[in-house]
């Protein structure tokens, strides 16, 4: 594996928490650990992924082939109903590319660690980056510790999320007959739940306040424009706002 | 399709990284960027929530995505635990969603 890691004296003790020298297994299991609660957020979604893509008419390999290769929930989901609607193939790739065009946001927060991994490390864990391993992966490289298997705790965080994804839209599929009126029992309130949970522990000074009320509002107010373009807009118009605070805070004082 | 989605999917969350050498990170982006976990999600849940058929707004009490998400964010706020908030979350929105089939 990698050569720094073999020259470290072999005193870790195996399964120590994550932390100061903790071992690739130690983070990648904290990984998997701290990503369980958003699992059980995405265990519906996927759910009904597999059931609503049979329904639009995605053949079975096809609905496994989303889930397997692209991995991207919110724009299966989209990709789904457009299939649905008989929207001609490119315009799905496009819709896609502007859905997901926040994980360029998730790539960037992450660059300053990231970057400094061997390509295959970069490659695997780009894959992998949705939403909820990138805000519990975040969590952990800002963590102050001078942890050096930190990618094991993401990998561990992707991992986890993929195969459950993959589990559940098989599920989704198997059991499409069954459960075709799952839409309408508010699982898909579950993914709500999840990210508020993982809002909350953001708000914990007045910039991150700022961020979430102008992203929300501008969310609402630009809900109408296509391809999810209000969503991009509301992010970057809430992140200015976090900033333009800072700057008063720090003026100010 | 699938092939594309998957290139344009995978195109994006990787794009930044061989580039990164060669492109400036000022100080300011670099600020800026610390907002964007709840800038993103927050900009999928406040849609969600207060306008859940995708178009008019629903603020009442008849909404169970806006009791829903009021509920399990003040859980979350107390508590401050994240399992602990995602299932108490779905249990009050199926709650408040049966109380409004019964008598609403």
């Amino acid at each position: 594996m990698e050569k720094i890691s073999q020259q470290r004296p072999v005193a870790c003790a195996p399964d120590r928490p994550p932390g100061a020298g903790a071992t690739r297994n130690a983070e990648f299991w904290a990984g998997a650990r701290d990503t369980l609660p958003l699992i059980i957020g995405a265990i519906p979604f996927g759910i009904i992924f597999g059931t609503l893509a049979g329904g639009a008419g995605l053949s079975a390999a096809a609905t496994m082939g989303m889930s397997l290769f692209v991995f991207a929930g919110s724009a299966q989901f989209i990709a789904v109903g457009l299939v649905g609607a008989g929207t001609a193939w490119p315009m799905i790739v496009l819709t896609t590319l502007v859905v997901n065009f926040r994980h360029l946001l998730y790539t960037a927060t992450l660059l300053p660690h990231l970057r400094r991994l061997p390509r295959r490390w970069q490659v695997v864990l780009a894959f992998g980056l949705t939403d909820e391993t990138f805000v519990v992966a975040a969590g952990h490289w800002a963590d102050a510790d001078p942890g050096e298997h930190k990618q094991w705790y993401q990998l561990g965080s992707m991992a986890f999320m993929y195969t459950n994804w993959n589990l559940c839209t098989l599920v989704g599929l198997l059991a499409g007959r069954v459960l075709q009126h799952i839409g309408g029992w508010g699982l898909d309130f579950a993914m709500v739940a999840a990210f508020i949970g993982m809002v909350i522990p953001y708000l914990t000074d007045k910039p991150a306040y700022a961020t979430v009320l102008v992203s929300g509002a501008c969310a609402v107010t630009f809900h109408g424009l296509p391809y999810q373009l209000g969503l991009i807009i509301a992010a970057l118009v809430g992140m200015a706002a976090g900033v333009i605070v800072e700057r008063r805070l720090r003026a100010g004082h | 399709m699938i092939a594309g989605m998957t290139l344009v999917t995978f195109g994006i969350r990787y794009l930044l990284l061989p580039l990164s050498g060669h492109i400036p990170f000022p100080d300011g982006l670099q600020r800026a960027l610390r907002f964007v976990p709840p800038a993103v999600l927050t900009a999928i849940i406040v849609p969600a929530a207060l306008m859940p058929d995708g178009s008019a707004l629903q603020l009442s009490h008849t909404n169970p995505y806006l009791v829903g998400a009021v509920l399990t964010a003040l859980i979350g706020w107390l508590s401050r635990h994240l399992l602990v908030t995602i299932v108490c979350g779905m249990a009050g929105f199926a709650a408040w969603q049966w109380i409004l089939s019964r008598w609403a």
